[in-house]
């Protein structure tokens, strides 16, 4: 395999992790409106750790996205 | 990608600081409209009207719900970062939006400066430089026991340490990438979505129902999504910022 065809493989392998932050996002909100439904007194203040946590799934994938951009155009 | 060059304005020939051009670009210039925008939205708000109008209302209900996130995440002490975590979230919030308003119809292409690492990384620059020098100033060398979580056992204390600070240092980095990513993302899904929208509307009238179509459907439904993306990008810069700060102000 020549390097070139490796790198756009690497770039695509790198959207799986795009992918599963996806999912982690997902988790985030659906865990979140699991417990606001049970408890919607407590559902308002905890919004800013809601999106805390949503931040921090999404900058995995944002990450990933960055090595697939590095790889097609940077390496 | 055209939407992403960077291109001088004027001044690319004599302007030079340090050996640099200092071109006014059209980044610079979507900066200076974002600028005034922002501060004509705040001037026609702050008229301090006894009876609130409905521009002022929408200013308040921006300076109460920034207030009301440094109040809860800081504390008391958060009131004097107010101006600062505002003006940021506005201007990114405005940035946003503003990159995304469809201008290019009559011929005028918004650049989103804030799709740059340069740009969001200078931005993060300025809440870990605030973060550090808040910290040290106020706790000294103490402000280094924020690497070290209360009720650490003290054989974990060199490798808590070292994960701790990494964490710590790659903080302006991840808030800087994070909104650069989101902002280069949505943009480049939705110049993707649009070749589809104009190629397969091109290739005939097959193509142009099976892609071109649908294509066009999903790209209205990004759009939006984009709206609630620069949003929640400009929020959580935001947050996290305030977050930070309330670590070097509370220290735990």
């Amino acid at each position: 395999m020549d390097v070139e065809a490796a790198r756009m493989l690497g770039a695509g392998l790198a959207a799986i992790g795009a992918g599963l932050a996806a999912l982690g996002v997902g988790n985030v909100f659906a865990k979140y409106l699991e417990g606001a439904l049970r408890n919607p007194g407590a559902a308002d203040g905890q919004q800013g750790r809601l999106f805390i946590g949503f931040a921090a799934a999404e900058l995995l994938g944002l990450l990933a996205f960055v090595v697939a951009m590095i790889l097609v155009f940077v390496a | 990608m055209y939407q992403f060059t960077i291109e001088p304005l004027f001044g690319s020939a004599g302007w030079q600081l340090a050996g640099y051009n200092i071109a006014f670009t059209n980044s610079a210039l979507w900066m200076l409209i974002t600028a005034v925008l922002l501060w004509m939205f705040m001037i026609g708000g702050m008229k301090r009207e006894l009876v609130p109008g409905r521009w002022q209302m929408a200013v308040e209900s921006f300076t109460g719900f920034i207030d009301g996130m440094l109040e809860a995440n800081i504390g008391k002490a958060g009131r004097k970062y107010l101006p600062y975590i505002f003006s940021l979230f506005m201007f990114i919030l405005f940035a946003n939006l503003l990159g995304l308003m469809p201008f290019g119809v009559v011929g005028i292409h918004p650049f989103t400066f804030t799709s740059h690492f340069t740009v969001t990384g200078v931005l993060a620059l300025m809440s870990f430089s605030i973060v550090l020098i808040v910290g040290f100033a106020k706790h000294g060398l103490k402000f280094f026991t924020l690497f070290v979580p209360h009720g650490t056992p003290w054989p974990m204390i060199p490798v808590i340490f070292p994960i701790e600070l990494v964490s710590f240092l790659v903080r302006p980095f991840s808030l800087a990438l994070r909104l650069f990513v989101a902002m280069m993302a949505g943009h480049l899904l939705l110049k993707v979505l649009s070749s589809f929208v104009i190629d397969g509307g091109n290739a005939g009238l097959v193509w142009g129902g099976v892609v071109a179509l649908p294509a066009f459907v999903l790209m209205v439904g990004i759009s939006a999504l984009e709206i609630l993306v620069a949003g929640i990008q400009a929020y959580v810069f935001a947050l996290l910022s305030s977050l930070y700060i309330a670590d070097a102000e509370n220290l735990h």
